[in-house]
């Protein structure tokens, strides 16, 4: 086992896995929460925008996401995310796609998420916040949303980690994150198998386990009393 | 649209303006943005006719489309009806009043939700080829289905324990009351209810089955999306092939979604089930959440 760790750099691709996992939750963080305002705003355009991006996003696999990204927007349309000239082109233009699309695909679930906490927020609250002369914008900012996030919690944190094991689909474009390496050492050592699907799926558990109990706590502690 | 009639007022003469204001910007800047796209994709020869002429070919859907498509949805089929066999079973396990069995179903579900489908894809295509359990032609579908069984069968199995969680606790109580004993209670008066109840949460969980087939790609299951790759490589036309199959994607999810809003608001109103309908990720317990935001 341990020479398993010597051979392949396994934390070496789960820091990948993580990196991936932390640019893409800001990603998707800040296009999600701009999808929802839109969505919720009083004007008709912008709700119908918010509707299509949430719908075609949602309903698209991240799969065909992903392999777009680096067979559409970089072979066929040529959008270079890094610098050209860098030694490491390929690999940080391949990171910055698979950021890209992992973003855009879970903006849409942060907004859904986004909603139903916008939906805990009592209608007397962004009426008071109405009744003392508070725009949409200022009943939003000051009102609405700050309590939002925190009924929020619980299906942000669900996404962040639907987010953290989506990261693996990201292989299909080659980036050295987690199950790139697992597909790797299958090859280079079918005869353990058993043990490299272990030590992956240990990590998952370990990345994503703690996230759903600080999720559960968390949603529990910062939960609006009401 | 509840939410929006709280968060402002009736728009007076002036707000309305500046709602016309925005709108216009609004519209301006998103056509500029589609304006643009437009303008790249067309640079690199992407909407000349040539390009799109092979989706009015028969060949086309008849050779790569269809057969993709009877991929996608087969390997969606099988796995969603063994999915819904283990997650009954792993769920009424949850339920079970002996404590081994709900120890055992519950590191069972636990460990199947944390580890990503794909990793399960790759572990199980290199199980079976490496011990010839199938016959090369059927190994990347039996990979397929078995991740997305196992991944699927183990949501499914929290939906059966929320749904019966979600019924009134008399039911079980009037149960045992009329002397049936647990058992008995949970399969002819609580299980009926909960899969009346759950219903919408499964139709919505098949969209991200279908979603999640499209990972099949990676271990070369002739789905949609593989198929989307053969007809671009073969034709030059590989940004129109995507499209053409996320439209198709698209359509058929969105389809799926609405069939499950109409089935919840059907339910709902009929009020035969005395279990509420999670399908709403607003209506879900906390812990069941992620079963609505899951992978792709």
């Amino acid at each position: 086992m341990a020479e398993l760790f010597t051979q392949f750099d396994i934390l070496g691709a789960f820091r990948m896995t993580i990196l991936l996992t932390v640019l893409s939750a800001i990603g998707s963080l800040v296009i999600g929460t701009i999808v929802a305002i839109m969505r919720v705003s009083p004007v008709r355009i912008l709700q119908f925008l918010g509707t299509s991006y949430v719908n075609v996003f949602r309903n698209t696999p991240l799969t065909l996401l992903v392999a777009f990204c680096n067979i559409g927007l970089f072979v066929n349309l040529g959008l270079r995310l890094a610098d050209q000239n860098s030694p490491t082109f390929l690999v940080d233009n391949n990171i910055r796609l698979a950021v890209l699309a992992l973003s855009v695909y879970h903006a849409a679930f942060v907004c859904e998420s986004l909603r139903s906490g916008i939906n805990t927020v009592p209608t007397g609250q962004a009426e008071a916040a109405r009744s003392i002369g508070l725009t949409f914008t200022q009943t939003l900012v000051h009102v609405v949303m700050p309590q939002a996030f925190r009924g929020a919690i619980a299906p942000l944190g669900n996404t962040l980690i639907a987010l953290t094991k989506n990261t693996t689909v990201v292989s299909v474009i080659g980036v050295a994150e987690a199950s790139y390496l697992m597909a790797d050492m299958i090859e280079q050592r079918p005869d353990v198998l058993y043990t490299t699907f272990a030590i992956i799926a240990l990590g998952f558990v370990i990345l994503t386990l703690p996230v759903g109990v600080a999720v559960t706590s968390l949603s529990r502690r910062l939960a609006v009393k009401r | 649209m509840s939410e929006q009639t709280v968060l402002f007022d009736a728009p007076g003469p002036r707000a309305l303006r500046r709602y016309r204001v925005i709108a216009g910007a609004g519209g301006a800047l998103s056509l500029a943005v589609l304006a643009w796209v437009l303008v790249k994709v067309g640079e690199k020869g992407n909407l000349t006719g040539a390009k799109w002429s092979p989706f009015l070919q028969t060949e086309t859907w008849t050779e790569y489309i269809v057969p993709g498509l009877v991929g996608t949805l087969k390997a969606a089929a099988i796995s969603i009806v063994l999915a819904g066999v283990l997650g009954l079973l792993l769920g009424t396990g949850r339920l079970s009043q002996l404590a081994p069995i709900r120890w055992v179903s519950s590191v069972i579900v636990e460990f199947f939700r944390a580890v990503p489908v794909l990793l399960m894809m790759l572990f199980t295509f290199a199980l079976y080829s490496t011990n010839n359990v199938f016959p090369p032609s059927q190994l990347s579908l039996a990979a397929v289905v078995t991740a997305l069984t196992l991944y699927h069968g183990a949501v499914i199995a929290e939906l059966v324990r929320a749904g019966v969680g979600g019924l009134p606790r008399g039911q079980r109580e009037a149960g045992l009351s009329i002397g049936l004993t647990d058992s008995q209670t949970l399969r002819s008066i609580l299980l009926p209810q909960a899969l009346t109840a759950m219903l919408p949460a499964l139709v919505g969980q098949l969209v991200v089955v279908l979603k999640d087939s499209a990972l099949g790609y990676v271990i070369t299951y002739e789905e949609l999306l593989n198929k989307a790759n053969q007809v671009g490589t073969a034709d030059q036309n590989i940004v129109p092939a995507f499209l053409v199959v996320a439209v198709l994607f698209i359509v058929i999810n969105y389809g799926l979604t609405r069939l499950a809003v109409l089935l919840e608001r059907r339910l709902n109103r009929r009020g035969r089930t005395s279990g509420r309908a999670p399908a709403e990720p607003g209506a879900l317990p906390v812990d069941l959440m992620r079963t609505n935001t899951e992978t792709g």
